[in-house]
């Protein structure tokens, strides 16, 4: 083995090293992908927020491209990204339906009344066990899910326009504008 | 005077009252099992999950909501008799694999689990080439040594 040779794979190895350290500053320790990406969503029966006696479950989701958004009224996040889910529907004309996930239904109608109401419908999970069940650890978390019920996307943290652009937008096929 | 002592004995025995009231911050407020063996596998259990919110944290340590929402899920399945295998495969199916602090060896895992070993390998041969270069042994170790040094 020539001289020169000696000091090549110590140098590859510390430049494979600060390779991974430099590429781990940009990356986000708090996110955790989902297992659910590109698999069915899971099932779920729950009451609604505003039609009391009406129940919300994955087939009211059918047939056309949704987000399934985990909101709460303790949640600074959700307060955030409230405007963007605002425009979404009205600019994408996009169906969002909640998950008020831990919170009072009281609260919960007082906001949606005040802020202005971007969902179709919202299901109530007040003990949390369907926020287990889909993998929630943080809200506000975003699902976007195929007309066939699979989960295409999951977005942990406020949404923006530019993500909703960015990361959904391109997912969906033959969705107008 | 009077009044000294009687501060005096109030103040040791608010510290008395603080002191035994410890226990009741625990953070597990939860009764106990009635079978000692569903009680072990329960503490087992929550000490090797992860409590995402908080990260560096197990849910049995942990007093988030969703930790507390855990240990609720994890005391049902352990009082429905399920395995520990299945307990965790419910919350890597939900979660994902960092849910738990040991992970499962699996084909995603498998460089986790192997990498030590792999730079234990890589490092211990370079020691060992190194080694044997320096000591000007020949290469061939089953040839007879040189006696001329």
């Amino acid at each position: 083995m020539p001289k020169g040779l000696k000091f090549v794979f110590p140098a590859l190895a510390f430049i494979t090293l600060m390779g991974f350290f430099f590429l781990g500053l940009f990356r986000d320790p708090s996110y955790i992908p989902s297992p659910f990406v590109n698999k069915q969503a899971p099932e779920f029966d729950l009451p609604k927020l505003l039609q009391e006696n009406e129940r919300l479950t994955l087939i009211d989701m059918r047939g056309e491209y949704s987000l399934v958004n985990v909101w709460a009224t303790w949640c600074s996040g959700c307060r955030l990204e409230h405007d963007t889910l605002l425009s979404v529907v009205a600019d994408y004309n996009m169906p969002i339906y909640g998950l008020n996930w831990k919170d009072d239904p009281a609260k919960a109608k007082a906001w949606l009344e005040q802020l202005g109401n971007p969902y179709v419908a919202n299901g109530v999970d007040e003990i949390g066990t369907t926020a287990i069940d889909w993998g929630v650890y943080g809200a506000p978390e975003t699902f976007l899910l195929s007309p066939e019920g699979i989960v295409l996307h999951k977005h942990i943290g406020p949404l923006n326009i530019e993500i909703w652009r960015n990361d959904f937008l391109p997912l969906m096929q033959g969705q107008g504008t | 005077m009077s009044l000294c002592i009687g501060v005096a004995w109030r103040l040791s025995l608010a510290m008395l009252l603080i002191l035994s009231s410890i226990q009741v911050f625990a953070i597990d407020p939860q009764q106990s099992f009635s079978n000692p063996a569903d009680q072990q596998r329960y503490k087992q259990l929550t000490s090797e999950i992860r409590c995402l919110v908080c990260q560096n944290e197990t849910i049995a340590d942990s007093t988030a909501l969703l930790a507390n929402d855990l240990r609720r899920e994890v005391r049902r399945m352990v009082e429905e008799g399920m395995t520990d295998a299945e307990i965790k495969d419910f919350l890597v199916s939900r979660y994902g694999d960092f849910v738990l602090y040991r992970p499962q060896f699996k084909s995603t895992t498998a460089l986790l689990w192997l990498a030590p070993l792999l730079l234990l390998i890589i490092g211990g041969s370079t020691f060992a080439v190194v080694l044997i270069r320096r000591s000007g042994l020949p290469k061939d170790v089953d040839a007879p040594l040189m006696s001329d040094d």
